[in-house]
This record gives structure tokens, C-alpha cells and sequence, in this order.
């Protein structure tokens, strides 16, 4: 079927203005097929089912809108962890930042790099499940993304790592426009931990590609950068083998438009990946959207999805969930829950959580609320001595708690607690 | 039930529930055909075919004029494809739209005129038509008042008789088919319909604008309680042939009804096209009920033949403190497209959705409600319980939106879904919109998630969790049930049997 012409126009404006980057000829099959994919789909619109909560013409307009930069007095984030760091400026890789990209149980090395071998393991990883991602929803951003981030890393876990790596993105031009692509695969039996911090550009869009072998575990713990007015679209792509696990969790805090896709599938038997994120917005100009969608494809596995949002003085919290349970995927255990705490009376919240399901010994539940601070809580503590302000802060961190207790190492639990209660402090009034 | 009968039913799902939606979605006891002679308007529709269903029903211009409009709409329109529904393309143009029983070429003066042949028809299928009969299957006791229903019977195309009318009257209410009323009370009809509905609503509204040749029409004024329950009987009977109805309920100032509608058609190889719409409208502090169960031929164990139906249903909480509470019991059709809904316009209206939704065999049902809050205090409610058997797909689909200005306004929404055996599907497809802080919304799907101070008080009386949760569910779907009028006790009865231990959320 025929694009419509808005449509059609956009996706030829914003294709004109890009150029396939060069590689081995495998890594250019990849890139042209998802260029197709792209230009069959046609970049989003708001009319797209998909898009229904979120406007994503920032995100597929030819510039980049412009984002001031945010002087960032806080501590480094994951600084008390023992890590490997990665830093791209503005999309940009810098060595002299980076740490060596060695580790023991681990290879790690540029995108740029892995896609310039004739013969590469990623070759089986690029773009794959970004592929199969496409349906039965188009993604056509993430086919962008395949088809022109130049650049990234590709990391193979083969045993149990010890250091996290920590891909960190800075943010230094107002006007930047980046993309980067990342491949992850963890090993039979291996185990490893990405953390990713950093605003990254005044327009990002940033996609992880991870396959978790059988056996293994793949952990990951993000936040996306303070600066207020960067734009960001991320998109996870995870398949999961037999009794391997899954874990990811996304503090975000400010920014104009984020939107987080994590697509996760279920291929081997007994296998558990978990998804959450907590997001504290302020103002009008904040929108979060985090868009879930878990797919069953094997018996005995478990999922779980637990977002919170924390919005004032009109924010926006989006959430579009579902839980796929496919013929045959028995004893499927499915959870998702998305909740949202509204501080002031212009704030919105929208949700799609769905479940779908086609095999019958499953219990799949999901929840969904969305309210004021609780009255008489907040009466609970006020009769205590606790002043509002305080109690507030206090009612919001335990709100957030549920989320925040997915990420299993206790360090990193401590640095996002704190940069929450740094943000409530700084809008203490 | 050949279906059921080769599913192995797992462990935890209720032998009586399993039993009882087998009986329920079983042999279809309506499935015969009234053999009489009928008249047809030619085969598909086009703008000579609206107008001719204008002409029988004898209206004024402006009536044509506005099917004329809707039609032209209709022509630019695409089918709906958002639905989790699948289905061969249908041919508009291959039915009839209009189908009459040739004695009722002149229009029957009272029931006494009308062929035998209908009367019987409705005899069969337990409708009363004669004003002292009551309705077959439900027993009064001796000391209890007498229980009185008017029904409005339309038979494929037209309105057959409508019982009660003089008594009716006296009370200050209208009840007479929607044709009647365009020629008797026109300007009641011209203010209200399509003002809930437009005609640009849908693409079946919109089918249904230009083309409804039938239906019911409730006025009842201000104060007034409606002396007895309203029902329309709407019946398929030719081949080939669409049923396109309207129906328009307006409730005045300070008003009540309670209105029924039943549903049934003959067994056929092929698939027919129903397109109902129906606007109620309620104004300050009035309330309707309306009460459906829909038991349309859902088609034979392999699929085949079955009634599409595409119904667009809305209520407007037009005044202050007004309140519709609509209860669906969908055993029937092959397609199921229905989303029954309120949109809570006065402030501390009230909606109110309870539906129990049975698919089996190769089934599909996509339905659920819209709630819109626009006014102050507005509150709803939603109870949706779905159950799959055999190949059928079951889906909730519901909209619940807070609009900024309706502030301090509650939802609650619970659906459960239950599968038996695994060939089938059940679906959740839920839309929550806040746009105000003072407004809370819940939204549940599982059985664990039980109101804790219910489970914590059957816990403190010493049952197991498990008990506590089975009888605060169960307790729940007997609410829906409880929410059907007494005229549907004989269904009430069969679905009491169903339990949703071992739903999947």
C-alpha cells in the first residue's frame, strides 16, 4: 500500500538529508535493507496508532531542534562503581575519555570498527532484531537507526564479567543530532552489566541490540541525562534464550521528548526478563513515553514490567504496554504495572496497557492507576510533624520505590535514590 | 459442541463454568426460519435504494435528505480495520436492505391485524405480543406485583407492533417504532437524533444513518418513572438481508426507564450484516438501564454463516446527576464490534458498563465500553469478564478519559478473561487518558487483584486465600448478572454456573 503523501514527503526529506555510512559488504546489505524497511514504513506520524500519546515530527524533522546545555553539578553518575567507560561526545566517540576497551571475560570494540570486517559475529546480531521487531508494529525509527548510525559498540560477554561497562553520553552542542547503534551478546552461562548515563545530544537516537544466550544474564541500568530541552528516542531490542535473564531499568529525569521502546522476546523455555523506569517530569514541555512490548514464545517464562511517573506543573507521563502470550507459550507468568502520580491538576497521563493472549495455563495481570498523592497518607505524616514539602518528597520516593528495587545492585540503587531526591530538592519551593 | 467436546479442559477451570458456556453457546435453539412471503427492495444499496426506504417509511424531506448526506459520507468511507476481528470483505452490494413481510404492506391497525404467521414467531420465541401474556419462563410468585414488559417487535425491515402503547400513554410516555415516530413526532425526533450518534460517527453508523429502516423510539418526560420495562425483539428472518436499526431513547428531567433488547436469527450457511445504532439520551437527573443479551446465530462449529454485527451504541449524560448503566450478556454473533458507552457530560453523572461476553466455536468478539468524563464528580464504573472456548478470540477494548475539566471524577475498570482450552484467545486492549490530578483512575485485570479489605475480611473468618479470592470474583460476575433485569432470569440462571477461577487476566 501506497504511503500517504505527508507521510511519504517527510520520510524522503529526512532520508535526502542522510548518508549511508561506508563498511564491509555485509554491514551495507544490512544498512540498505533497513533503509527499505524504512522507506516502506514511512517515518511516524502523529495519525499512526503508535504515536496516538506522543508527537514524534521532532524526533523525524530534517534538524534537530536545538537544546541548551545544562551545567550538571552533580557528582558523576556511577562514579562509586569500578567500571569501563565509554564516552561519545555528541554521538561522537572520544578516546581520550574512554577508558581501554579491555576487559577480562569481555571484548569490546567500536561499531565502526566491527562493521568494517569482512567477517564479524555482529553480522548475525545488526539490525536482526530490529528486524523482527517490525512486526506485528512498525518501528520505523529503529530501521532509521540500523540504517544510519555510523557508529557504536559491540560488546561480547563470555563469562561472568566483573566491571560493568558504562557507555557515557555527553552532551556539548546546542544543535547536535546523533545516532548510535549497540550490539550485546552475552555468552551460554555468561553474565555482564551495562550502564548507560548521559543526554547524549540535543537529539538522540539510540538503539541496543542484546541477545542473551541460554543461561545467560544481561543487566542494564540507564539514566538519561538532566539536560531540559534534549529529545531522545531509544530503542531496545532483546530475545532471550533458555532460562537466561533479563533486567533493565531507566531513571529518567527532565528532557522535552523521550521515548523509550523496549521490544523483548521470549525464545527459550523458563527464560525472565524484567522491565522497569521511573520518570519525574516538570512542566509543560515534558513528555515521557515508555512503549513496552514483551512477546511469550516458550513455556514457564516470566516477565514483569513496572513504570512510575512522577509529573508536575503539567508534565506528561505516557505508557503503551503489552504483554503477548503466543499458542503453546504455557505457564507464562506476566506482569505489568504503570502508575502515575499527577502533583498538579494540568498534568496528564495516558496509557495503552494490553495483554494478548493465546494459550490458557497463564496468569497474565496488569494494572494501571493514576491520581493525586494519597490524602491521607500525606494527613499521616503531616500529623507527625513532617512538613508538606518533606512529606511530598517522602510519598513521591516511596511511590517510585517498586521500580527502583528492580536494579539488583545495591551501589547503583543508592546513586539513582540520590539523583531522585536531588531533583525533588531542587524543586522544593 | 463439538469444540468443547475435544477440548481438554485444564486443571483449576470449574467443571459447572465449563458446562454452563457450552449449554449457553451450544445448539442454537433459535435457528429456525418463519416461511413467509416477503417484499424486497431491489439487491445493494445505492442512493435509489435510501430513498426508497425513506418512501416506504413515509417520511418528510428533511429525513431523505439527511440519509441522502450520511450516504454520500458512507460512499467515501473506509471499513474499520482496528478491530482484533477477521473476516472475508464484505460484499455491500450483494444483500438486501430492506425486506418487508409482504402482509405488512399495509400497515396493521393494532397486533389483532397483523399476520398470524409473526405473531407465531414471537409465540416461538417466548415474545409476548399479546398485552396479558407474561413473559414464558419466568415465574412470579403469587403475592408479588405484577411484572409487565411493552414490546416493540421488528421483524427484518420493519416494526411488527408495539404492545402497550395506550397504557403508555396515559403515563406520558411514548414508546412506538422510530418510523412511527419520524411521521408522529417530529420535531422530538428531529432535535435528538443523531446528536448522540452523528451521522460522520463511523463507517457503519454512517451505513446505518443513510440506511436503518427501523427501530424503537422511548420518550418519557419529565418526572415520569416508566410504568413497566420496554423491550424491543428485533429478528432476522430473510436471507440475504441486513437489519439496519435505530433506536432513540430520550429520558427527561427527573425520569426512569428500564429498556430491553433481545436478538436472534435463523441458522444460515452465509454470514448477514446487522448495523444497529442506538442514542440514549439522558437529561438532569434521569436514568436509563438498558439491558441486552444478544444472541444472534453466532454460526455452525466450523465458522460457517453467523451475523456480523456492527453496533454502534451511545449514551449522553446530557444533565446534571443523570445515569446510564447499560448490561450486555453477548452469547451470539460470529463478529461481535460493539462499545457501548457514556459520555458523562453533567457534572456527578454517572456510567455504568457490566458485560459478560461468551465466544466459542470460531467466535470473535471485540467489545467494551467508552467512558468520557466531562463534567464534575462524573464517576463510572466498568465490569467486563470474557470467556473463550474452542477457536474463538475474545477482546476488551474500552476507553476511559478524564478530561481536564472534570475534576474530582472516578473510574474503576476490572476485566477478567477466562480460556478454555488452547486454541482460543482472549485480549485486552484498554485506552486510560487523565488529564487532571483531582481524578482517580483504576484500571485491573486479574483475579489476584481483589479489593483488599473484602479479601482481608473473608480471611479474618478463616478462609484460605484462595476461597477468599474465588468468592469476591465470583461475587463479582453474579454482579453483572445481577444488574439484568428479571425478564432475563432464564439466562441470569445459566450464567450464575460460570466461574472465572483460573482467569488469565
Amino acid at each position: 500500500m501506497a504511503l500517504p503523501k505527508l507521510k511519504a514527503d517527510a520520510t524522503s526529506a529526512r532520508l535526502d538529508a542522510l548518508t549511508l555510512p561506508k563498511g564491509a559488504a555485509w554491514a551495507v546489505e544490512a544498512r540498505k535493507a533497513a533503509l527499505e524497511r524504512v522507506t516502506a514504513m514511512g517515518l511516524p506520524s502523529r495519525r499512526d496508532e503508535y504515536w496516538r500519546y506522543t508527537d514524534p515530527s521532532a524526533l523525524v524533522s530534517v534538524e534537530a531542534p536545538s537544546a541548551a546545555l545544562l551545567t550538571d553539578d552533580e557528582a558523576p553518575v556511577f562514579g562509586t562503581v569500578d567500571r569501563i567507560r565509554i564516552v561519545f561526545v555528541d554521538g561522537v566517540f572520544d578516546a581520550d575519555q574512554s577508558d581501554p576497551m579491555i576487559g577480562t571475560g569481555i571484548e569490546i570494540e567500536r561499531l565502526s570498527d566491527a562493521t568494517a570486517k569482512d567477517i564479524h559475529w555482529a553480522r548475525d546480531l545488526f539490525g536482526v532484531l530490529e528486524a523482527r521487531a517490525q512486526k506485528p508494529v512498525e518501528r520505523s525509527l529503529a530501521a532509521l537507526n540500523t540504517a544510519f548510525a555510523a557508529d557504536g559498540v559491540v560488546i561480547r560477554a563470555v563469562a561472568k564479567v566483573e566491571k560493568p561497562v558504562n557507555l557515557i553520553y555527553l552532551h556539548k552542542s546546542e544543535t547536535s543530532d546523533a545516532m548510535l547503534h549497540n550490539l550485546v551478546r552475552v555468552e551460554a552461562g555468561a553474565e555482564m552489566t551495562l550502564l548507560e548515563n548521559g543526554p547524549a545530544a540535543a537529539r538522540f537516537s539510540k538503539l541496543l541490540e542484546v541477545d542473551v544466550s541460554d543461561g545467560a544474564a544481561f543487566h542494564h541500568v540507564r539514566i538519561q541525562g538532566r539536560d531540559h530541552q534534549r529529545r531522545a528516542v531509544t530503542h531496545t531490542f532483546a530475545r532471550l534464550g533458555q532460562q537466561s535473564r533479563f533486567k533493565s531499568f531507566t531513571l529518567t529525569a527532565n528532557g522535552v521528548l523521550t521515548r523509550n521502546e523496549c521490544v523483548i522476546e521470549l525464545t527459550g523455555d523458563d527464560a525472565s526478563a524484567h522491565v522497569a523506569g521511573a520518570a519525574v517530569g516538570d512542566g509543560t514541555d515534558f513528555l515521557h513515553d515508555d512503549t513496552v512490548f514483551i512477546t511469550h514464545d516458550a513455556v514457564g517464562c516470566e516477565s514483569r514490567q513496572v513504570f512510575k511517573k512522577v509529573l508536575r506543573n503539567g508534565a506528561t507521563g505516557v505508557f503503551q504496554g503489552k504483554i503477548l502470550v503466543k499458542p503453546g507459550a504455557q505457564k507464562t507468568d506476566g506482569y505489568q504495572i504503570s502508575q502515575s502520580l499527577l502533583l498538579d491538576d494540568d498534568c496528564q497521563f495516558l496509557a495503552k496497557p494490553e495483554l494478548e493472549i493465546y494459550a490458557d495455563d497463564v496468569a497474565c495481570s496488569h494494572g494501571s492507576t493514576s491520581g493525586a498523592i494519597d490524602e491521607t497518607a500525606m494527613f499521616y505524616l503531616q500529623s507527625r510533624g513532617i512538613p508538606k514539602r518533606e512529606a511530598t518528597d517522602l510519598l513521591v520516593l516511596a511511590f517510585l520505590a517498586e521500580a527502583l528495587e528492580e536494579v539488583e545492585d545495591l551501589r547503583l540503587t543508592e546513586d539513582l535514590r540520590g539523583r531522585l531526591e536531588g531533583w525533588l530538592a531542587r524543586r522544593r519551593r | 459442541m463439538a469444540a468443547l467436546d475435544v477440548t481438554e479442559v485444564r486443571e483449576g477451570v470449574d467443571e459447572a463454568t465449563v458446562a454452563a458456556v457450552a449449554r449457553l453457546s451450544g445448539k442454537y435453539k433459535y435457528g429456525w426460519n418463519t416461511d413467509i412471503e416477503m417484499d424486497y427492495a431491489p439487491i445493494g444499496v445505492n442512493t435509489d435504494i435510501v430513498r426508497l426506504i425513506s418512501a416506504k417509511n413515509e417520511e418528510p424531506q428533511w429525513m431523505t435528505d439527511w440519509r441522502l448526506e450520511a450516504f454520500a459520507r458512507w460512499e467515501k468511507l473506509g471499513e474499520p480495520t482496528w478491530a482484533m476481528v477477521n473476516y472475508p470483505t464484505i460484499d455491500y452490494q450483494s444483500q438486501y436492505y430492506y425486506a418487508r413481510p409482504k402482509s405488512m404492506a399495509e400497515r396493521p391497525k393494532s397486533l389483532d391485524d397483523v399476520d398470524p404467521k409473526l405473531l407465531e414467531t414471537y409465540k416461538k420465541l417466548g415474545i409476548p405480543l399479546k398485552e396479558q401474556l407474561l413473559l414464558a419462563g419466568v415465574e412470579v410468585a403469587e403475592d408479588a406485583p405484577e411484572r409487565r414488559v411493552a414490546v416493540d417487535a421488528v421483524f427484518d425491515s420493519v416494526s411488527v407492533g408495539t404492545t402497550f402503547q395506550a397504557e403508555l400513554k396515559k403515563a406520558g410516555v411514548i414508546f412506538c417504532s422510530i418510523s412511527e415516530a419520524i411521521r408522529e413526532h417530529p420535531d422530538l425526533v428531529r432535535k435528538y437524533l443523531g446528536s448522540v450518534v452523528p451521522p460522520s460517527d463511523n463507517f457503519f453508523a454512517t451505513l446505518n444513518t443513510a440506511v436503518f429502516s427501523d427501530g424503537s423510539f422511548v420518550y418519557v418526560p419529565p418526572g415520569v418513572r416508566c410504568p413497566m420495562e420496554l423491550s424491543t425483539y428485533f429478528r432476522i428472518n430473510a436471507e440475504n438481508t441486513g437489519q439496519f436499526e435505530r433506536t432513540l431513547i430520550i429520558a427527561d428531567k427527573g425520569s426512569y426507564v428500564s429498556y430491553l433488547e433481545g436478538c436472534t436469527a435463523p441458522k444460515r450457511d452465509t454470514s448477514q450484516l446487522h448495523a444497529a445504532v442506538v442514542e440514549i439520551i439522558a437529561e438532569e437527573d434521569a436514568e436509563v438501564k438498558y439491558s441486552t443479551v444478544q444472541n444472534w446465530y453466532p454460526g455452525d462449529e466450523q465458522g460457517r454463516g453467523g451475523i456480523y454485527n456492527f453496533v454502534t451504541k451511545r449514551a449522553d449524560c446530557r444533565g446534571d446527576r443523570s445515569k446510564v448503566m447499560w448490561t450486555q450478556v453477548e452469547t451470539g454473533s460470529a463478529i461481535t464490534w460493539k462499545y457501548p458507552s457514556c459520555i458523562l457530560r453533567g457534572d456527578d453523572s454517572q456510567g455504568e458498563f457490566y458485560s459478560i461476553a461468551i465466544a466459542n466455536n470460531f467466535q470473535q468478539a471485540d467489545t467494551g465500553t467508552k467512558m468520557v468524563h466531562l463534567g464534575k464528580r462524573t464517576k463510572s464504573r466498568i465490569v467486563s469478564k470474557g470467556i473463550s472456548a474452542g477457536h474463538a478470540q475474545n477482546t476488551y477494548r474500552g476507553l476511559v478519559s478524564m478530561h481536564a475539566k472534570a475534576k474530582d471524577s472516578r473510574n474503576y475498570t476490572q476485566c477478567d478473561s477466562l480460556l478454555i482450552g488452547d486454541k482460543c484467545g482472549a485480549h485486552t486492549v484498554p485506552y486510560i487518558e487523565v488529564r487532571n490530578n483531582s481524578s482517580r483512575v483504576e484500571h485491573e485485570a486479574t483475579t489476584s487483584k481483589v479489593d483488599d479489605d473484602q479479601l482481608f475480611y473473608c480471611r479474618s473468618r478463616g478462609m484460605d486465600e484462595e476461597e477468599a479470592v474465588a468468592l469476591v470474583v465470583n461475587g463479582f460476575c453474579r454482579e453483572v448478572l445481577q444488574a439484568l433485569p428479571m425478564e432475563f432470569a432464564m439466562e441470569a440462571q445459566q450464567l450464575v454456573a460460570i466461574s472465572l477461577e483460573g482467569s488469565v487476566g
